[in-house]
């Protein structure tokens, strides 16, 4: 259950986080925090005690394996995650040019 | 809005999906004990039926091969659209950057730091059906080459090996290849990315059928990608630091 109530306070810590941030990198680290709360919940939900990595290279067929659908799910989540940040870092930069801060309640226009 | 106030609403709301998510979490299976059937069947499938080792890549580029595809180009998209957001820098404001660190030992390692990682990047890739690795991976690291070259040589000699004129036709040249072998599987008569070429001997280079060469594309596809969004950032930052470019 444990790994399940960590992928929860993860998320909770990084929703708590984008709330508060004050600098729209900020706010990117903690989305990428958020994100990473559903890593953690994917594999924990695959995983099977006593079993190993799906990978049969040296292992007999029959082992016990861990769910390699979940995994394949955590790796593109990933992918996913990395190109999510790289865009909000761009437009968090562009952000920059027109109003000269990364503070949101700064920033002409915008109000939060 | 002030900040109490803020503070005040997110506990409240962060109470309420705190909850939601423990309830929720509290009638998934106990940990460790995970009894869905679909992992178990392609653990179980996966060699005698499509002859590959590595059970997660197998999903990844063959199985689920077209959400991957749609995986794919989400990274395309957002690779574009960092370089369109980013892209008003001319590359003249550029030319006048002068690294700060110079030492022939650092070059020396730099290089074979990079000439390494590319090797290692390719064999992350062959092996995907084989040993934990695949595209995905791969692509990073083989990208990860590149940018040692920027930190351990010179920033000019890293724009002359990724200029983005290379980067980016190399991540669409990956991303059109992936969507193009589902077409010739389907011209051919098979569905959508099926796999539709001889699989091969497990464990071997040459095992994975079509969904190998799904692999190298999605490999140059995130490479490129990756390549192309290094340069972007890189050649913004140099340009605000050495050129006439904005002031970051």
């Amino acid at each position: 259950m444990l790994p399940y109530l960590l992928a929860v306070w993860i998320f909770l810590a990084g929703l708590y986080g984008i709330v508060t941030s004050r600098d729209l990198i900020h706010t990117t680290v903690c989305v990428s925090v958020c994100q990473s709360s559903t890593y953690i919940l994917l594999l924990a939900i695959g995983y099977r005690k006593h079993a190993t990595a799906p990978v049969y290279g040296d292992i007999p067929s029959s082992r016990r394996v861990v769910d390699p659908i979940v995994q394949a799910l955590t790796l593109t989540d990933i992918v996913v995650a990395v190109a999510v940040s790289s865009l909000l870092i761009a437009l968090a930069l562009r952000v920059y040019d027109s109003s000269n801060s990364l503070d949101p309640s700064q920033i002409v226009g915008q109000r939060g | 809005m002030t900040n109490q106030l803020r503070l005040a609403l997110f506990g409240v709301g962060a109470l309420c999906v705190g909850a939601l998510l423990v309830w929720g979490v509290l009638d998934l299976p106990a940990f460790g004990h995970y009894a869905g059937p679909y992992g178990e069947i392609i653990a179980r499938v996966v060699e005698p039926q499509r002859h590959m080792a590595n059970a997660v890549t197998a999903v990844v580029f063959d199985y689920r091969g077209f959400d991957t595809m749609g995986e794919e180009l989400i990274l395309f998209s957002a690779a574009s659209a960092v370089a369109l957001l980013l892209r008003e820098i001319k590359e003249e404001d550029t030319i006048s950057v002068v690294d700060a660190v110079r030492s022939d030992a650092l070059n020396g390692v730099g290089v074979l730091a990079s000439v390494t990682t590319f090797v290692l990047a390719l064999y992350v890739v062959a092996h995907g059906f084989i040993s934990p690795g695949g595209g995905f991976q791969g692509g990073v690291v083989l990208a990860t080459a590149f940018l040692i070259v920027f930190l351990t040589v010179e920033y000019h000699a890293y724009e002359r090996l990724a200029t983005t004129r290379f980067a980016e036709p190399l991540e669409s040249f990956g991303a059109g290849a992936y969507v193009a072998i589902g077409l010739v599987g389907l011209g051919l008569g098979f569905s959508f990315l099926e796999n539709f070429l001889p699989l091969g001997v497990t464990g071997r280079l040459r095992s994975g059928g079509s969904a190998a060469i799904v692999n190298w594309a999605s490999a140059l596809a995130v490479a490129g990608a990756f390549v192309l969004i290094f340069s972007e950032y890189l050649e913004g930052n140099m340009a605000a630091r050495y050129g006439r470019g904005r002031r970051l």
